[in-house]
């Protein structure tokens, strides 16, 4: 008879229960208590803004070019000046922040699409689909990344006139050196998972392979993908400005932070303005990044949950 | 041990021939060669002339063969961007440059990096500690190109105290390398400065330091001999990758500082479709990085005995 009276017995614990979470709740409200993260967050939202709406934002075309105000120093006008070529130093960071944006999340979206099939096939089938495709990351870390994506661009930039400006060519090489973290990262995750319970479970109730790795294990490392997501984007944005910088990224007349550094070099003993802005806007979204990731690396990893 | 060597040995030969390979073809489907006549108009004999003289008139696995049985002897041709030098002789002019000012950063970096991540992990949770992690922040997540400017806006355009650029094997006067050996030593000394604080930070919580110090050992003893060594180990994988990197010369550095080293020879020769110095340059990158990888996992075994490898 004591089993019928059982549906009133919450009542009883309640004012002590804790509120239903998940993880997702969970993870919310402890990025929330991490002050440094929460700014970063405001100060990406604001960069990602500025990018949207740069053709609102920004107080002139980048590449409206007034030859008689080339050269400016900051000044009412121009807040930050102008270039070598007489255009809005501001508007030109401003459109800046959306090249920068556009190549560090393509360039993700690449890296998953290719590492994460890659990553799973390795982790998943082993034997020599895994001997392979580990053998193509080995080749891969054994030059610094943006030295691939320098020679890839440099290939394709002699064999066609680049459209858009070179966007498109350095999103490519970049998102075509990037995916190794990616792919190790599943192939670490699906291997350490793959010899847990539930799986067993899975397969004893005949579950498919791709099935189990689909439903069951991709879950379970969609947290440090994330994190991984979040932190390749500054090491995309920085690919790109880096590329840029040395001649070999975005073309003029649109503007890439990277590229704007490299312009200034030759004239910063006089123009200081030209090296300062574009050198503040790569920090300021890199730090932004990366506190972002770690905040998420904190707020998801379940095992530093009180 | 030994089979274990053999296999990574294999697997470092089958990764230098498949960049071999990726980079020669790459550098071959583009259309236009070293010699096109844009600029000055070539008699098509005398074209043809200097293709088959740099062997360019071939098949291309036949090219590639030559090219493979001529590298492996030590002849990797000779530079287009400078016909009168062979590679090996433009390489061994630049690397010493790139060597000395990365070996001038890795001494600079690892220095700097020990003392403060020690210090911070000594005086944990003081604002000591919060500049060195402030710093090191910083350090990682900034590119070189960045801080290179920086140190140049403040060092040379306001201050005036170094040159902006320059290299003393170019002539010039030995202040020229004190900025770029500190913007190529900053990142790698942040790296060391927070991982020799966290891994310090966990050694000094263990038993055994509680041991030292409770056996009465002075706490700089404790530190110096029992925390640090042990704290070393973790520092291996971090390092390692750190020091072909530097040696083989940070490109942007070298750019930005008119450097004449490697790094720069390696722009000037993508420039110019210098496909010899290009091939060269990758071989040697890639070389360099997989053997510090294998002498990097061969040293955890010898530092610490309870890790063995296995094939």
């Amino acid at each position: 008879m004591s089993i019928v009276a059982e549906p009133t017995l919450p009542s009883v614990g309640e004012p002590t229960l804790r509120p239903p979470s998940n993880l997702w709740r969970d993870a919310a409200r402890r990025f929330s208590k991490n002050k440094l993260a929460v700014g970063a967050l405001i100060v990406l939202v604001l960069l990602i803004l500025a990018a949207i709406f740069a053709d609102v934002i920004s107080p002139a075309r980048y590449d409206f070019s007034v030859l008689a105000e080339a050269n400016q120093f900051p000044n009412s006008a121009h807040l930050l000046g102008t270039d070598t070529v007489g255009r809005d130093f501001l508007s030109r960071l401003i459109y800046g922040a959306r090249v920068s944006l556009t190549v560090g999340f393509s360039v993700q979206l690449i890296a998953l699409l290719i590492g994460l099939p890659l990553g799973i096939i390795a982790g998943m089938f082993g034997g020599w689909p895994d001997y392979v495709i580990m053998r193509g990351v080995e080749v891969l870390t054994s030059v610094p990344i943006w030295l691939f994506a320098l020679f890839l661009i440099s290939v394709w930039r002699s064999s066609d006139s680049a459209p858009g400006g070179g966007m498109i060519n350095v999103i490519v090489a970049i998102g075509l050196v990037s995916w190794v973290d990616i792919c190790r990262l599943t192939r670490a995750q699906l291997l350490t998972l793959r010899e847990k319970e539930f799986v067993l479970a899975a397969t004893a109730i005949g579950a498919k392979p791709l099935h189990i790795a689909l439903h069951h294990l991709l879950p379970n490392a969609l947290t440090p993908l994330i994190v991984a997501v979040t932190l390749g984007v500054p090491t995309a944005i920085f690919t790109e400005a880096g590329l840029s910088f040395l001649g070999f990224g975005i073309n003029d007349p649109l503007p890439s932070w990277g590229k704007m550094v490299a312009d200034s070099s030759s004239y910063i003993r006089v123009y200081w303005h030209l090296g300062l802005f574009p050198t503040l806007m790569i920090a300021v979204t890199m730090l932004a990044f990366s506190f972002v990731g770690d905040g998420l690396r904190d707020a998801l990893d379940p095992h530093l949950k009180t | 041990m030994v089979r274990y060597l053999i296999g990574r040995i294999i697997g470092l030969i089958i990764v230098l021939l498949i960049v071999s390979i990726l980079a020669f073809l790459l550098m071959h489907s583009v259309p236009g060669g070293p010699f096109d006549e844009e600029k000055s108009p070539l008699p098509p004999a005398a074209k043809a002339n200097i293709l088959a003289k740099y062997g360019l008139d071939k098949p291309l696995h036949e090219q590639y063969l030559l090219y493979m049985a001529n590298a492996i002897r030590g002849d990797f041709g000779i530079s287009f961007q400078s016909p009168t030098e062979t590679v090996i002789d433009l390489i061994a002019r630049a690397w010493p440059v790139s060597i000395q000012l990365g070996g001038l950063a890795i001494l600079l970096a690892f220095s700097t990096g020990l003392i403060c991540g020690i210090v911070a992990a000594v005086k944990q949770n003081t604002w000591i500690d919060y500049v060195v992690t402030f710093i090191s922040t910083l350090g990682i997540t900034v590119p070189s190109f960045v801080i290179a400017i920086w140190l140049l806006l403040i060092f040379s355009v306001q201050l005036g105290w170094f040159p902006t650029g320059g290299w003393p094997a170019g002539g010039e006067d030995w202040n020229t390398m004190v900025l770029p050996v500190i913007t190529l030593a900053l990142g790698p000394s942040a790296l060391v400065a927070r991982y020799t604080r966290s891994s310090m930070v966990e050694v000094i919580r263990s038993e055994y330091i509680r041991t030292a110090r409770a056996k009465g050992l002075s706490t700089n003893l404790v530190i110096m001999r029992h925390a640090l060594k042990n704290a070393l180990i973790p520092l291996i994988t971090i390092l390692a990758p750190q020091i072909p990197n530097l040696i083989t010369g940070t490109i942007f550095v070298e750019v930005i500082f008119r450097v004449p080293g490697l790094g720069k020879f390696f722009v000037s020769s993508i420039y110019l479709r210098d496909y010899p110095m290009i091939m060269a340059t990758m071989l040697l990158v890639a070389f360099l990085w997989s053997i510090t990888y294998l002498l990097s996992d061969i040293l955890y075994t010898v530092v610490d005995p309870r890790i063995r490898l296995q094939a």
